[in-house]
C-alpha cells in the first residue's frame, strides 16, 4: 500500500516564474494489488504526485509511505530499483537493444547478464513481443511496440509497485485501446500495486480500481471507484471533468443480468436465396460462419448464394453477461433492432431488444451514495 | 604596439583587407551557388546522397596548405596565382555547404511542401518559392561557419606568397615584430566578424518571419 | 609535373634519414596525437560536465568564437611569446608553442561535441534511467555517454583534421613533420618535394579520418545509426551557432 500523508510540494520562484504549489496537502491511499489512477487537467499536480513516490521529486512537507515505511528514509536509487517506472514517450535507451533495455534493472540489481537477458525475454513475451523483437533497437519499433518495451522494462525486476505516467497517450487511439486491454489482462495476472497518471478520464475510468480526480493547484477533488464517480460526482468541477454521457458510460460497469433473450434464426455463408427466404419471415436474417455472427442480410433482396460482401455489418455484438452498455449498443446498432449476444468464444447465443435492456438497466442499482458526501445544506450537487 | 605603423600603413592594410575579402568572399558565393543544386540532388535523389556527401567530405579533409600547393598541378597555374586560392577555397565552401543544404532541405516541414504541391506549384517553382526560403536559416548558419573558416584559412595562403592580411602575420614573424602580428590577427578577426554580421543581416532580410522567434 | 611528384615520392633516398619522409611522418603523427590527447583530456570531461550540470555553458560559446582567430596568427604569436623562454639545445622552443596552439585548436570541436552529445540525449531516456534507479554516475556511463558518442566522434574527427592541417603549418615555426617539406620546397623552389609532401599530408588526413570513421562504426551502437540523421536535423533546425559549429563544419586551417 502506498500512503500519502498531507503531502505538499511547492516549487520556489525561479527566473521570472512565480513560486507555485504543485501538490497541496494530498492525502490518499493506493491499495496493494490495485490500480489507482490520478486524473486531472494539466497543472493539477498529478505527475508531480507520481514522481514523489519514487523520489524523483521530494515533497516540501508531509510524508509518503510504502507498506508503512517512510520513503524519505530509503536511498533514492535503491528505492527506485524496487519500483517499476513507465513514462509517456517510453524513454527507451536508443543505444541498447530491446532485450538489453529490458534487462537494465535486473542488471542494476546485480543479476548476471545472461540471467537478466533470459528474464527480459520472458517479460517481453508477456507483453506480446516474442522472439526476434529482442535483438532490435528501439528506433526499429513502432510507437506502440516501444511502449510495450517500456512496460516490459518496468516489469523485468518484478517490482511490487509500478508507477505509470501517461504511458499510452502518445500512441494512436486504436493501439491505445489494445495496450489498455493488454495492460488489464496483465494486471489480472500479476496483481501489482499501480499508480497510473492520465489526463484522459475515459482511460481513468476504464483502468482504475479507484480514481483520484485532482484539480489545478494540486488538490484532491474526489477519490472513488469509477462507477461511483460517474454516479455521484462530488461537485461541478468533477461533474464537468467526468463529462457528458456519464449516465450512459456508467453502464459500462454494470454486468448484464439475465436478459430476456430470443432464439435467432441464422443461416451460414453460402446459403441460397431460396433457403434464406425459407429460414425467416422477418425482413432481416442473421448470417453466421461456424456459429460466429457475421452480419445481416435481407433475404428478399438477394439473388445469389450469400457472400460476405452482401452483409450489413452495422450491428455490434455483445457478450451475454458483458456490460449493459454493450448489450444496449448491440440492440441500438442492429439493422433488425435485435442485438446479437454471443458467448465468450464469440458464438451466437441469441438476440435481445433495446426495450428489454432498458428494463434491465432500470432494475440495476446505482452505487449507493456515501452519506458523508451529502451536503448538509440544500446546495445541489450539480 | 606601434600605433604609427597602423596609420602609416593604413592604405596598405585596406588593400590587403580587400584582397582577403575577395579570396574569402568570392569562393563563398561560388561555393553556395554550386552547393545549392548539389545539395538539392542529395536531398532529392536517395542513391546520390552517399556519394555526394562522402565526396564533399573527402575534399574537406585535405589540409589547406597542401591544397594550395597542389592546385597548380590540377589547374596548370603558377604557384602564386590567386586563382589557386579561389578554387581551393571554393572547394572547402562547397564541401561544407553540400551537406548543410541537403540537411536544410530535408528539414523543411513536409506539411508545407505538400501543401505547396497540392496548391499546384510546379517542382522547380515550389523549390524557389517554398523549400528554399524555409531552408534559408539553416543554410545561413552553415554559410556563417564557412565564412569564418574561409577568412581564417585564406591567411595561410600568405605562406605561398599570395597577398592578403596573412602577410602581416608572416612578415611580423619573420621580423619578430609584434605590431604586425597584432595587425594581422585583429584585422582577420574583424573581417570574420564583418562577414558574419553581413550574412546574419541578409538572412534576417530574407526571412522576415523569423524575427518573432529571434527577438 | 605529376611524374616529378611521383619520382619524389618513390625515391627511396627521400624516405630515409632524419630529414626523410618516414621520420617526418612519424613526427607529424606524434605531434598531432599528443595534442589531441591533451585536448581530449581537457575538453571531453569539461564538455560532459557542462552539459551534465548545465553550468558554465558560456565556455562552449567562448571556445567556439576561437574559430575566428586565424591559426597561422596563433602559431606565430605563441612562438614569439614562448620560444625565447626556453634556452639550450632542445626541441622545446618550437615544440611547446606548437603543441599549445594545436591543443587550443582541438579543444573547441571536442568540447562542442561532448557538450552537444550529452545535451541532446533524449530527456525521456535520462528520466527513465533515473527513475529505474540509476545513480548519477550510472546515468552518465550507461546512458549519456553511449548516446553522446556519435557527436563526440564528429567533434573528434573535426579536431583531428584541424590538428593535422595546422601541424603542417607549424613547420614555419620550426616544428618538424611533413610541413617541413612544404616549407622548404616552397622556399627553395623545389616544387616536387612540396607537392609530394602535400599529397602525403592529404593522404594522412584522409587515412586518419577514415580510421576514426571505422572506430566510430565499431564503438557507436547500431541503434543510434538510424536516428542520427534525425537528431542532427533537429539540431540544425535550431540554427544556433553552437549547433552549426559541429560535425565536419568546423573551422580549420
Amino acid at each position: 500500500m502506498i500512503r500519502f500523508e498531507q503531502v505538499t510540494k511547492s516549487f520556489p520562484a525561479t527566473g521570472g516564474r512565480e513560486s507555485m504549489v504543485a501538490v497541496d496537502e494530498l492525502s490518499l491511499e493506493a491499495p496493494t494489488g490495485q490500480i489507482t489512477v490520478l486524473v486531472g487537467p494539466s497543472g493539477c499536480g498529478k505527475t508531480t504526485s507520481l514522481r514523489m513516490i519514487n523520489r524523483m521529486i521530494d515533497p516540501t512537507s508531509g510524508r509518503i509511505l510504502i507498506d508503512d515505511q517512510d520513503i524519505a528514509s530509503v536511498n533514492p536509487a535503491r528505492l527506485r530499483r524496487g519500483i517499476g517506472y513507465v513514462i509517456q514517450s517510453a524513454g527507451l535507451f536508443p543505444h541498447r537493444t530491446v532485450v538489453d533495455n529490458v534487462a537494465t534493472v535486473p542488471m542494476l540489481l546485480g543479476t548476471g547478464r545472461k540471467k537478466a537477458r533470459d528474464r527480459a525475454r520472458e517479460v517481453l513475451e508477456l507483453v506480446g513481443l516474442p522472439g526476434d523483437f529482442a535483438e532490435r533497437y528501439p528506433s526499429q519499433l513502432s510507437g506502440g511496440q516501444q511502449q510495450r518495451v517500456g512496460v516490459a522494462r518496468a516489469l523485468a525486476a518484478d517490482p511490487p509497485v509500478m508507477l505509470m505516467d501517461e504511458p499510452f497517450s502518445a500512441v494512436d487511439p486504436i493501439v491505445r485501446e489494445q495496450l489498455q486491454d493488454e495492460f488489464l489482462r496483465l494486471q489480472d495476472e500479476l496483481g501489482k500495486t499501480i499508480v497510473f497518471v492520465t489526463h484522459d478520464i475515459d482511460e481513468a475510468i476504464k483502468l482504475g480500481d479507484q480514481v483520484a480526480v485532482m484539480r489545478v493547484g494540486g488538490r484532491l477533488a474526489q477519490l472513488a471507484e469509477p462507477a461511483y464517480l460517474l454516479a455521484h460526482p462530488i461537485d461541478d468541477f468533477v461533474a464537468d471533468f467526468v463529462g457528458r454521457d456519464r449516465g450512459y458510460r456508467a453502464l459500462g460497469f454494470s454486468e448484464a443480468p439475465n436478459l430476456p433473450m430470443s432464439n435467432e434464426p441464422s443461416v451460414p455463408l453460402g446459403t441460397t436465396p431460396e433457403e434464406a427466404r425459407a429460414a425467416t419471415s422477418d425482413r432481416w436474417l442473421l448470417v453466421v460462419d461456424e456459429e460466429v455472427p457475421q452480419g445481416w442480410v435481407e433475404p428478399a433482396r438477394i439473388e445469389a448464394p450469400i457472400e460476405p460482401s452482401m452483409l450489413d455489418r452495422g450491428g455490434t455484438v455483445a457478450r451475454v453477461h458483458g456490460p449493459l452498455r454493450a448489450s444496449l449498443d448491440a440492440a441500438l446498432s442492429s439493422p433488425s433492432r435485435r442485438g446479437v449476444l454471443v458467448d465468450d468464444d464469440g458464438r451466437l447465443v441469441g438476440t435481445v431488444r433495446a426495450a428489454d435492456v432498458v428494463q434491465a438497466i432500470e432494475r440495476v442499482e446505482r452505487p449507493e451514495i456515501d452519506p458523508a458526501e451529502i451536503a448538509p445544506t440544500a446546495a445541489p450537487v450539480e | 604596439m606601434d600605433w604609427s605603423y597602423v596609420s602609416d600603413h593604413w592604405s596598405q592594410i585596406m588593400e590587403r583587407a580587400w584582397q582577403h575579402t575577395i579570396l574569402a568572399g568570392v569562393p563563398l558565393v561560388l561555393g553556395l551557388l554550386i552547393a545549392l543544386p548539389l545539395g538539392w540532388l542529395a536531398a532529392r535523389v536517395r542513391w546520390l546522397k552517399p556519394p555526394l556527401l562522402g565526396g564533399s567530405g573527402l575534399l574537406y579533409t585535405i589540409p589547406s596548405l597542401a591544397l594550395f600547393v597542389l592546385m597548380p598541378v590540377v589547374l596548370g597555374t603558377s604557384i602564386i596565382a590567386r586563382v589557386n586560392v579561389i578554387v581551393a577555397m571554393t572547394i572547402y565552401t562547397l564541401a561544407l555547404l553540400v551537406r548543410t543544404v541537403a540537411d536544410a532541405l530535408e528539414a523543411v516541414p513536409n506539411a508545407a511542401t505538400q501543401a505547396a504541391t497540392a496548391m499546384g506549384y510546379a517542382p522547380a517553382r515550389r523549390f524557389l518559392a517554398v523549400d528554399l526560403p524555409l531552408a534559408t536559416p539553416v543554410i545561413a548558419s552553415g554559410l556563417r561557419v564557412a565564412a569564418v573558416s574561409n577568412v581564417s584559412i585564406v591567411s595561410v595562403a600568405s605562406l605561398i606568397g599570395v597577398s592578403n592580411l596573412g602577410i602581416y602575420l608572416t612578415s611580423g614573424y619573420d621580423r619578430q615584430y609584434w605590431t604586425e602580428i597584432w595587425v594581422g590577427l585583429v584585422s582577420c578577426i574583424l573581417l570574420a566578424i564583418v562577414f558574419d554580421v553581413i550574412i546574419q543581416v541578409v538572412t534576417r532580410l530574407l526571412t522576415p518571419w523569423q524575427k518573432a522567434c529571434v527577438a | 609535373m605529376i611524374n616529378q611528384i611521383w619520382t619524389w615520392l618513390t625515391d627511396g633516398a627521400n624516405w630515409s634519414g632524419d630529414d626523410g619522409i618516414t621520420h617526418r611522418l612519424v613526427q607529424h603523427l606524434w605531434y598531432s596525437g599528443l595534442s589531441l590527447l591533451i585536448a581530449g583530456v581537457i575538453a571531453l570531461p569539461l564538455g560532459t560536465w557542462i552539459a551534465h550540470s548545465g553550468r558554465a555553458s558560456w565556455l562552449v560559446t567562448a571556445a567556439n568564437s576561437l574559430r575566428a582567430v586565424p591559426s597561422l596568427g596563433l602559431l606565430f604569436a605563441a612562438s614569439m611569446l614562448l620560444s625565447s623562454k626556453f634556452t639550450g639545445d632542445t626541441d622545446l622552443p618550437y615544440l611547446v608553442p606548437s603543441i599549445i596552439v594545436l591543443t587550443i585548436l582541438a579543444i573547441p570541436p571536442l568540447l562542442a561535441g561532448a557538450y552537444s552529445g550529452v545535451r541532446e540525449v533524449d530527456p525521456a531516456a535520462r528520466d527513465a534511467a533515473r527513475g529505474m534507479g540509476m545513480t548519477g554516475g550510472e546515468v552518465l556511463r550507461q546512458v549519456e555517454l553511449p548516446n553522446a558518442l556519435p557527436l563526440i566522434f564528429s567533434g573528434l574527427r573535426s579536431a583531428t583534421l584541424q590538428v593535422i592541417a595546422t601541424a603542417t603549418i607549424a613547420a614555419y615555426i620550426g616544428l618538424g613533420g611533413l610541413g617541413a617539406f612544404l616549407r622548404d620546397g616552397i622556399a627553395l623552389n623545389e616544387y616536387d618535394a612540396a607537392a609530394g609532401a602535400s599529397v602525403l599530408v592529404a593522404v594522412l588526413a584522409l587515412a586518419a579520418d577514415l580510421l576514426l570513421g571505422v572506430v566510430q562504426r565499431l564503438v557507436v551502437s547500431p541503434g543510434l545509426r538510424t536516428t542520427r540523421t534525425r537528431t542532427r536535423r533537429n539540431r540544425r533546425a535550431d540554427a544556433t551557432p553552437a549547433a552549426a559549429a559541429l560535425g565536419p563544419t568546423n573551422a580549420r586551417s
